[in-house]
């Protein structure tokens, strides 16, 4: 029997609820975790996928609390390591659902050898990396995702240090889907969930989440209604990329080979760059996750899904099987391997 | 010259012996270890006992000709039961001066060299700081030695072979040396060409020179002048009968995580990161597909740890295996595996010194980072390997302690253990006790993570239970719920149930082998076994009466330890270290332990124990 992550019988009655563990759940008031948690319980029942074949494994930090707040089984690991937890849960449970919930600071400071790993090995985990661009949980200090000249308690002359791109990062690393959303974003923030679940391999959605203790309104611009339209790109697979109220800007790909935000009117329409997220180069892929990483407006949703065979999961399953059927007479021909002689009784 | 040979042949004596000591020594590039290997196969189908030790520099190239670059095997082989690979040679081959030089002060006068004269040029002498040829001068006086020709002997030997280079040809002189080596014992010739046909399948040339050389050697022996005897070591009769094999402690280890996984029922994911001496678990485990083994070579050692311990979470037996350095970058997992209270095995195959230290030359120095070296009060269970062989049975042990408590599990073995060889009687399968991991299943009431059983274990809840789900972490949890607690009391409680728990664990008792008289008692633990048990029988020889007990569990020590101190005068503890276990008893038991404690890379020398026991009797 192969394991997989078919839905099962009671997975049509599943609701939100099934997902809310009875815990009390402690983030700051304001915090975007809360917002997260309400998405995350929100879409899984409609995946089918029970409650008990569904894992969330956290790291340390505001965002490693979430797993508590699930009815699901839950890890609650150690700084930066809850990908390789998962990775080995995931190496030996082909059949569950497994889900890394990290920050900036879990995933990119301590963890962020074992976050770059599990991308490129494509182990079949769904990783939900919370930035906020600041550590919350020890109160207030420069994350690797913090401005370059942030003030923050340990930076008080600015952040001398340049900030991690976790989008860069992760197509530098080989992640087969890469995605950026908004904490507060009802309709987004599902979508990309749903199609992280849907990815085969490894995938890394980055949600956007406000600190209202320590950075708050950091994305503001992109979240705020008013200014929203001029400084979110929505990227669609397959549609021209373009922005703005009235879709009156858009990217395009000029002379040198870079991208570009140009009004739509001075090139046209056919002249914009169309998302392909399937591309199997992720250059392109990689340009958007840098637009607007200086300022001005940013790529939201697939950046890059290209599912490959994942030969984790198949393997997984393999062994699991071999497992099985390895019994007493197998391992005493193990034992006895090799040159072997008698001894009389 | 073939009636020669026979005259030659006609002349050459037999000789019987008991034991002998044999070492191969040579730089790094000259094939030692697989000569002591192949030579190691021949012996063991005599049905001779044995014991091996192989030694390499840690640089996989050191500059040839030097010291730094000599690399040796040493086998132990008798028609007794031994227990040690020997402290001293009674034939060293010395493939280069550097060979000779690095090994000739472990030689007793009297012992045989037999060196590769061919090797012994002005350069090679220079390398190996000799002013002058040591085979020439008198500083050999004392041992015999054979100088012998092996570069011309070998090159001769495959001389006029089409597709055999003057470099294939001297490739080859490690046969010659095993081929004159098997002579001079009497091994049988046909299981070591039976290897290298095997070996040399698919490369005809090599196999022929290989062949050639090692016949050569075998036929020097035979028609030489200059060796006259040939000594016969008789099969062991002592031994237990049963089937045998030889298995080093990487095998040993190996082959007793597939009992344990076959006895739990669990799949094997065993996660490590390349470190002397662990690898080679990690490549033999990555070859046992077809036994379900999953392998994972993390990214890190921090990496392999939580991976273990991830897939223990999903029921399986969560493996890692590592070295010192390994083992402080794991322990942050390990303290998580305490707190999370699940089954994790973590093999700490021992080496020399802190940082790198001396990473191929084997020590005991990890104890008490094993047993305290994590935050906070994380108590944890270690389980002690003592001889290449037993490595299979102590992982049984430590697995089976680990499964029934929820608890990792720390095995130490050590460089030594894992690199040399014995004969292992092949336990049969059936005989192999169950270890029943007992997962829970809904029994109608809330699930509680952290309620307890009589051994005080918590339930071990997998993922894919309907009705057990629950959230499990590095933060205090409650009792018995399991959810998070700051209460003082449940922390206090908590504390205590997790010494109590690792402090109750059901250990063998320590067995003590006493001469009736004995007010002498010699301790000591993991792999320094067959040293001290060897040192022990020369003094009984002797007439002295003496006791001995080597301790396979550290934590929690068997509950007759107190009791088996208390009943001799004197207790030596010797170990590989700097006095860590005698610490550890001394503070446990408070009484007077003599200690002897050394660091030397190597292990102990029954000669050295032997002198140190004298002393105190």
């Amino acid at each position: 029997m192969t394991p997989s992550l078919d839905t099962n019988a009671s997975a049509a009655t599943l609701t939100k609820a099934d997902f809310q563990s009875s815990a009390e759940t402690r983030w700051c008031p304001g915090c975007g975790d809360y917002a997260i948690l309400a998405a995350v319980q929100g879409f899984l029942p409609e995946l089918g996928i029970p409650p008990e074949r569904t894992v969330f494994i956290s790291g340390i930090g505001c965002a490693g609390r979430f797993s508590y707040y699930m009815n699901t089984y839950g890890m609650h690991g150690i700084h930066g390591r809850a990908p390789a937890l998962a990775t080995g849960l995931a190496a030996a449970r082909p059949d569950l659902a497994v889900w890394v919930v990290s920050g900036d600071g879990d995933a990119l400071s301590i963890g962020g050898n074992h976050l770059i790993h599990a991308l490129r090995r494509d182990v079949p985990i769904k990783i939900l990396l919370f930035n906020n661009r600041i550590y919350g949980l020890t109160k207030g200090q420069a994350s690797p995702t913090s401005e370059l000249g942030k003030v923050t308690k340990s930076t008080p002359f600015g952040s001398p240090d340049a900030p991690f791109n976790p989008i860069s990062l992760a197509l530098g690393a080989g992640a087969t889907f890469v995605a950026r959303t908004l904490d507060t974003d009802k309709h987004h923030l599902p979508a990309m969930l749903r199609a992280a679940a849907a990815h085969p391999g490894a995938a890394l959605v980055e949600i956007y989440q406000n600190c209202p203790v320590f950075n708050d309104g950091t994305f503001d611009a992109l979240t705020d209604k008013q200014t929203r339209a001029a400084s979110v790109i929505e990227l669609e697979h397959g549609e021209p990329i373009r922005f703005g109220a009235e879709g009156e800007q858009g990217v395009i790909r000029n002379g040198d080979g870079d991208l570009e935000i140009v009004a739509v009117a001075d090139v046209g329409e056919a002249a914009l760059l169309r998302h392909d997220a399937h591309r199997e180069d992720p250059s392109l892929a990689f340009a958007l996750g840098r637009l607007g990483q200086g300022g001005g407006p940013q790529p939201i949703g697939i950046f890059r899904s290209a599912p490959r065979a994942s030969a984790t999961a198949q393997l997984a399953a393999e062994l699991r099987s071999a497992h099985e059927s390895f019994g007493d007479n197998d391992l005493s021909a193990l034992l006895h391997a090799g040159d072997t002689w008698s001894v009389g009784a | 010259m073939g009636t020669d040979r026979l005259v030659a042949v006609a002349a050459k004596g037999v000789e019987e012996r008991e034991r002998v000591i044999v070492r191969f020594a040579g730089d790094s590039g000259d094939g030692m270890q697989l000569a002591g290997g192949r030579f190691t196969d021949a012996t063991a189908a005599m049905g001779n006992d044995l014991a091996t030790m192989p030694n390499f520099p840690a640089e996989i190239r050191a500059p040839a000709g030097t010291l730094a670059g000599v690399s040796s095997f040493q086998i132990h082989f008798a028609a007794r039961d031994i227990v040690t690979p020997g402290d001293t040679p009674n034939v060293l081959v010395a493939m280069n001066p550097a060979a000779l030089k690095a090994n000739i002060d472990e030689l007793e006068r009297g012992a045989t060299i037999i060196a590769n004269e061919d090797a012994f040029t002005v350069r090679n002498l220079q390398k190996a700081g000799y002013e002058q040829n040591p085979l020439d001068d008198d500083s050999l006086k004392g041992f015999v030695v054979h100088r012998v020709p092996m570069n011309t002997l070998t090159q001769r030997a495959v001389e006029g072979m089409e597709e055999v280079s003057t470099r294939d040809a001297l490739r080859a002189k490690n046969l010659f040396a095993l081929g004159l080596l098997s002579w001079l014992y009497d091994r049988p010739r046909d299981i070591t060409e039976a290897w290298m046909e095997k070996k040399f399948a698919n490369r005809k040339a090599s196999l022929e020179a290989n062949l050639a050389a090692f016949r050569a050697g075998w036929a020097f022996g035979e028609t030489t002048e200059l060796i006259d005897v040939q000594i016969r070591v008789p099969a062991a009769l002592d031994m237990e009968p049963g089937t045998y094999r030889t298995v080093n402690g990487s095998t040993a280890s190996v082959l007793g995580l597939l009992a344990a996984s076959v006895r739990t029922g669990l799949q094997v994911v065993f996660a490590s990161y390349p470190i002397t001496p662990a690898s080679e678990m990690l490549h033999e485990l990555a070859r046992h597909r077809s036994a379900g083994v999953r392998t994972i070579q993390a990214e890190d050692e921090i990496a392999a740890a939580g991976m273990a311990l991830g897939a223990a979470f999903g029921g399986a037996l969560g493996v890692t295996a590592t070295s010192g350095p390994g083992m402080d970058l794991k322990a942050e997992t390990i303290g998580l595996a305490v707190m999370l209270e699940l089954p994790m095995l973590i093999i700490d195959v021992q080496r020399a010194g802190p940082s790198t230290g001396m990473p191929t030359k084997t020590e005991q120095s990890d104890l008490l980072m094993a047993l305290y070296g994590r935050h906070g009060e994380s108590p944890l269970p270690i389980v002690c390997a003592t001889t290449p062989a037993q490595c299979f049975s102590a992982v049984l042990d430590a697995v089976r302690i680990a499964v029934r408590y929820r608890t990792p599990v720390i095995l130490l073995t050590d460089l030594f253990l894992a690199n040399s060889s014995e004969p292992w009687r092949i336990p049969d399968v059936a005989l192999i006790p169950p270890i029943d991991p007992a997962f829970a299943s809904p029994n109608g009431h809330v699930f509680e993570a952290y309620s307890r059983n009589a051994d005080g274990a918590r339930p071990w809840a997998i993922p894919g239970t309907p009705g057990l789900e629950h959230r499990i972490g590095g933060i205090e949890k409650s009792q018995p719920a399991g959810g998070i607690s700051y209460e003082p009391a449940n922390h206090q409680f908590m504390t205590d149930q997790r010494r109590d728990r690792i402090a109750g664990i059901e250990v063998a008792p320590l067995v003590v082998d006493a001469d009736e008289d004995a007010e002498l008692l010699v301790l000591g633990w993991g792999s320094s076994f067959g040293t001290l048990r060897a040192a022990v029988r020369r003094l009984r020889q002797a007439g002295h009466p003496i006791a001995h007990a080597q301790f396979h569990n550290l934590n929690p020590l068997p509950a007759n330890t107190g009791e088996v101190l208390a009943r001799f005068k004197r207790v030596l503890v010797a170990e590989m270290n700097d006095g860590q276990l005698v610490r550890v008893l001394r503070a446990e038991f408070g009484r007077e332990l003599d200690s002897y404690a050394v660091t030397q890379g190597r292990p102990l020398l029954a000669a050295e124990m032997e002198r140190e026991l004298l002393e105190r009797l």
